[in-house]
Order: C-alpha cells, then structure tokens, then sequence
C-alpha cells in the first residue's frame, strides 16, 4: 500500500496554500475590478492539493518534459491558477500585479502561450478532457511516463464533446487520465440542475467506463489523500474521475451558493470584509 | 455480391487507377516516420475513405481510432502536439471545417499547435450523399482562422509533395482534398512548396486561377482554347493560405481577365482571396468568380454534379470562353 497519509505539516500547508488562493483571488479581481470569485473560491483546495502535494512537478521548470500536466475546462478559475504558477517559479511575480491590464499574459482565461506553466490554453468550455485525452495519447506514443489532471466545471457536463472524450479515455484505457468535477452546483443562469440536470454524475461517468470517486472538494485532508492513492494506482486499467463535492463562493458566507457572485466585482470595502472572512478561516 | 461499379456510381474509380490521390496519405505518412519524423494519425471512422487504414496496419502505435468524435479528435491532436509529435488527423471535409472549426480555432490556430488537418472528399464529390456531406464553405472558414495554412492540392502526385513539406512546416495546416480519384496532373518528379502556387502560364486574354479537383477541368479548358487561338493561362493555386499575391498580381497585370475556379462557395474561398488582393492593388484585368454560386448544392453523381455546376472541362471551357 503506498503511502497516502499527511503529514501535520503537510496539511498546515495545503491550507494555508488554499487560503493564499483565496486571497490572491481577492487581489487580482480588484486590479481587473471584475472576475470569477466564486469560481475560484469553490476548488482552492483542488488547485493546492494538485500543485503542492500530489502533481508530480519541478519549481522553475514549467516545460519539464515529464511534469504531470493540468488543464481547465472550466478556465474562468484561472485567476486562482496564476497565483500559484508565479509562487512555483514558472514566471516572474511581479506579472501578477498587471493582472489583465493592456498587454498583460494573464486574463480571465489561461493562455499556453503567453504564462509560462499553462499546460493547454482554455476558455471555451468542453475542449479540456479532449486535450488531454491526446496528451495521454500523445505521452503513450512517445514513452513518457506522466499523468494529466483535467478539472472540469459541473456545468461543462452539459458540453458533448466531454462524453466524446470520456468515451475515448475509457476505450482507449486511459488510466493516466484523471478527471477531478468541481462540483459546486451552479452556472451563470443558476443551479446546475435546474438549468440541465446532470445527475446522477457517478453513475454516468460509470456507465462510461470510468473509475468514479466522489468527496468533499473542501476537505484537504480527503481530497489529497484520495488523489495520492488515484495517482498511485497503476492497476485500474481505466480513467478516473474525482467528483468534488464543493461550494460556490467557499469561505466567503455572502457568496457562498449565491449565483450572482459567479462574476463580479467586490467593493473595497466587501473585499476587506472578505480578506477578513478567509484569514478568520484557517490556513493558519 | 455486389454487382460491378458503374460509371454513373459515386464510387466510379476508373478515372484514374493508377494514383488515387488519397491514397498517397497513408504512403506519405508511413514515408515521413520513416525518415524520422514524430508523425501520428489518427480518424474519426473513416480509415478505410482516407486510406489510414493502411498507416495504421503498419504503425498501430502511433495511430488513434477516435470513432465518429471530430471535435474530440482535433482537441486531442491539439493536445497531442503539446507532447512533440506531428499529428495528422482526417475526416470529411465537411466535418473538419465546420463541424471542428471553433475547435480548429481555438485550440490549434490560436494554441500555435503543429496540427495538419485532413479535411477530405470535399466539395461536392461526395455526390449523392448530399449538402451533409458536402463541403462547399470549408475554404472560407479556415481561411478566417489566424495563422492556418489552407492547402488544396489538385492530385496525388502534388499532395504526396506537399505533405512532405509540411512534415517540418511551422504553421498548423488544413488540408482539402477531394475524394481521392482525381485525374492525374502532375509527373511524380515534380516539386511543390507550400505558399508557392504552380503557374502553367500566363494569358493575355485569361488566366484561370483555380484550385482542387477544378484545376483538371481548367487545364483542360486552357488546352481548347488556346488552340482556338485564344492566349490563355493557368495558375494551380494550391495554397490559398498565405495565398501567393505576386503570382496573382502577375496575372492580374498581364491578363485581360482572371476567371478563379473552384469547388466551393464563390463566397469566401479561393475567388474572394483573389478579389481581395486585386481590389487592393489595381491592375488593368477584371475578374469573375466561378464555383458554386452561394446555394446548397444538389443530389447527383459526382460526375453529374461537375458538369451541373460547370466544374468539369467543358463547364469551365464554356465560362472561360465566354471571357476571351
């Protein structure tokens, strides 16, 4: 059995690391003075358990042929991402600072070419999964050895081109393929299922022949020890899908599950009053 | 058992026996790794129409069968080019340049990613499949797209060497390529270059610019009325992107008229590419568009439809007589 247990310490910092997400979030939105808030808010925890625990990757080195690889479908969450790939060395901070001004690499949306540490370009939803359904694809042909993570929005569930590739992976046995579902139950025109229902998501991504695991996006401690023994398994003979169970608007009380908030801007006021509600949450 | 084909069947074959020009893909392709280069292929259920088949037999490794998923297919050559190879990927060219096209844009063209799209049996040589399998827009479309190569070889032989030079071209390439029997037009010895347009001669009177599959019936066109005595000329421009603007210009200067012909649309395609550069730089000749006159094609034998649509020798014989 490998060892997937944390560490105290490891914990203290996957914590610590999703309220930087969090609050990085805030500063940036305030520089473009509009963004995706909640989006981020909902898989803060996903971005710091894949970036500093489980994704098998070199600081300073973004185009390390045998990093794992990470994509988005859901890449209005980007301003979540760019924090990290800055904090990991791919590029140089200060480039946070002009956050989606005129000329800058880094917009609502992330950009292979521009930010150093993008592993694929995103934006328009349902084209993830396919990307890295070739990644895979293309990492078999070459005899590379490295897995690629594909968050995907809930949402996105309702693109067809993700069940052509969800067909693909499992046709195709695509084990180095994980799909990780921010499950956080709302799109722009409101809960998920309301606009087109998705569930029951496990038993679709099931019947697809996928290894499905569900858990609690917000719990570290699950989250990362579930995605160790997923990247750890090399016996499944499939592709595996995390669905996570998370909320929109996480940590900030006045957003969480409130749809309005999917895209906004904060007062500087509300966003002080947000910094205080993340630091008041742990991370500590 | 089937009965033998007949000539008035879609898949009439006895055009050309010899060297059906889809066939060179998987030839070319198995040639190119061979020679070294991070080739992969793969198809949307159409190994058999393009020939991959074949490709596949011989490299099964470095093949993927993506079943009826063409956005899902170019998503993931995108994705499969991030890794170092050069992928190949093919099905109707309706598919390919409409159906995958925001795909094509976003994560090919605008991700930079060396892809070379196969978008076959374009036009209208998918006969009596009907205006679903017919591609008459895909010129237009993928022309729009930043940073994508258009390449529209006319035979087996010229495609056979356009694919090589796209083995270490920089630029994402979409490839139109008719359903595989065109005539052949060129000797195997000759050499093509991507962006660089092939002129069989320049008229005084007319110059045919044209493309594809119509580049055979407008060679024949140029033959009969230069032995009417008419100075006719021809320029196979088999890559409308980046399209060659001084073989354009040239002809423009020298010709009275330059007809443009192709299977597709007039709007958008291989005509408008001319137009536009002739309207910025003005030259004595007029122009006139030819190819399917901005309406959904009809339901025939390919043959049938070449001669409805005056895309067969005698069709544009007739419209480029019309012009001298």
């Amino acid at each position: 059995m490998e060892n997937t247990r944390l560490s105290k310490e490891r914990i203290g910092l996957l914590e610590e690391r999703a309220q930087f997400v969090r609050l990085e979030t805030l500063r940036l939105i305030s520089i473009a003075k509009v963004g995706h808030y909640s989006s981020v808010f909902s898989c803060a925890e996903i971005f710091a358990a894949l970036y500093y625990d489980v994704m098998n990757i070199r600081r300073g080195e973004p185009g390390w042929e045998g990093r794992d690889r990470f994509l988005m479908g859901k890449g209005h969450a980007a301003v979540g991402l760019f924090p990290i790939l800055a904090d990991l060395g791919f590029f140089d901070r200060s480039w946070l600072d002009d956050y989606t001004r005129l000329g800058s690499p880094l917009g609502d949306h992330p950009d292979m070419r521009k930010v150093p540490g993008v592993d694929f370009s995103s934006g328009s939803i349902g084209h993830a999964l396919s990307n890295g359904v070739g990644m895979v694809h293309g990492a078999r042909m070459r005899g590379l050895r490295f897995d690629v993570f594909v968050m995907l929005g809930d949402g996105e569930m309702q693109e067809g081109q993700v069940w052509e590739a969800a067909l693909n992976a499992s046709s195709h046995g695509l084990s180095n393929l994980i799909a990780i579902i921010d499950r956080n139950g709302y799109q722009l025109d409101g809960k998920v299922d309301d606009v087109i229902a998705v569930e029951p998501l496990d038993e679709k991504w099931r019947a697809f022949g996928w290894e499905v695991h569900e858990v609690d996006g917000h719990d570290v401690v699950a989250l990362t020890e579930l995605l160790r023994r997923v990247k750890a398994d090399k016996t499944r003979g499939k592709p595996c899908c995390v669905i996570a169970r998370t909320l929109k608007g996480k940590g900030i009380d006045f957003m969480e599950n409130e749809p309005g908030w999917h895209l906004g801007y904060l007062s500087p006021e509300d966003t002080q009053r947000a910094r205080q509600a993340i630091l008041a949450q742990g991370g500590q | 058992m089937n009965a033998p084909l007949s000539p008035d069947s879609w898949q009439y074959r006895e055009l050309n026996k010899r060297a059906p020009s889809l066939s060179v893909l998987s030839d070319t392709l198995i040639e190119l790794v061979q020679a070294g280069h991070p080739i992969a292929a793969g198809t949307a259920d159409l190994q058999h129409s393009n020939g991959l088949v074949r490709f596949a037999r011989v490299y099964p490794d470095r093949f993927v069968q993506f079943g009826i998923s063409e956005q899902n297919m170019v998503s993931a050559a995108a994705g499969m080019a991030t890794v170092g190879l050069i992928p190949y990927v093919a099905t109707f060219a309706s598919y390919m340049g409409l159906l995958a096209c925001e795909q094509i844009r976003m994560d090919v063209a605008y991700c930079g990613q060396p892809v070379r799209l196969i978008g076959h049996h374009t036009g209208i040589s998918l006969g009596f499949y009907g205006t679903s399998h017919h591609a008459t827009e895909d010129i237009s479309t993928m022309r729009a797209i930043a940073g994508l190569a258009v390449v529209s070889p006319c035979d087996g032989a010229q495609f056979a060497q356009l694919l090589r030079h796209s083995a270490t071209y920089r630029d994402p390439i979409y490839f139109r390529i008719g359903r595989g029997h065109d005539p052949v037009i060129y000797d195997k010895s000759e050499t093509f270059e991507i962006g660089k347009a092939q002129v069989h001669g320049i008229g005084r009177d007319l110059t045919i610019i044209a493309c594809g599959y119509a580049v055979h019936g407008a060679k024949a066109a140029m033959e009969a009325l230069n032995a009417k005595g008419h100075s006719v000329g021809l320029i196979d421009m088999h890559t409308i992107k980046p399209l060659d603007e001084d073989a354009v210009l040239e002809a423009a200067r020298t010709s009275s008229t330059i007809l443009t012909v192709e299977e597709h649309n007039i709007l958008g395609g291989l005509g408008s590419a001319v137009a536009e550069i002739m309207a910025e730089n003005p030259a004595k000749a007029r122009l006139k568009r030819h190819g399917i006159y901005d309406e959904f094609s009809l339901i025939a034998p390919p043959i049938h439809l070449y001669g409805h649509y005056k895309l067969d020798a005698a069709g544009i014989e007739e419209i480029a007589g019309a012009l001298v």
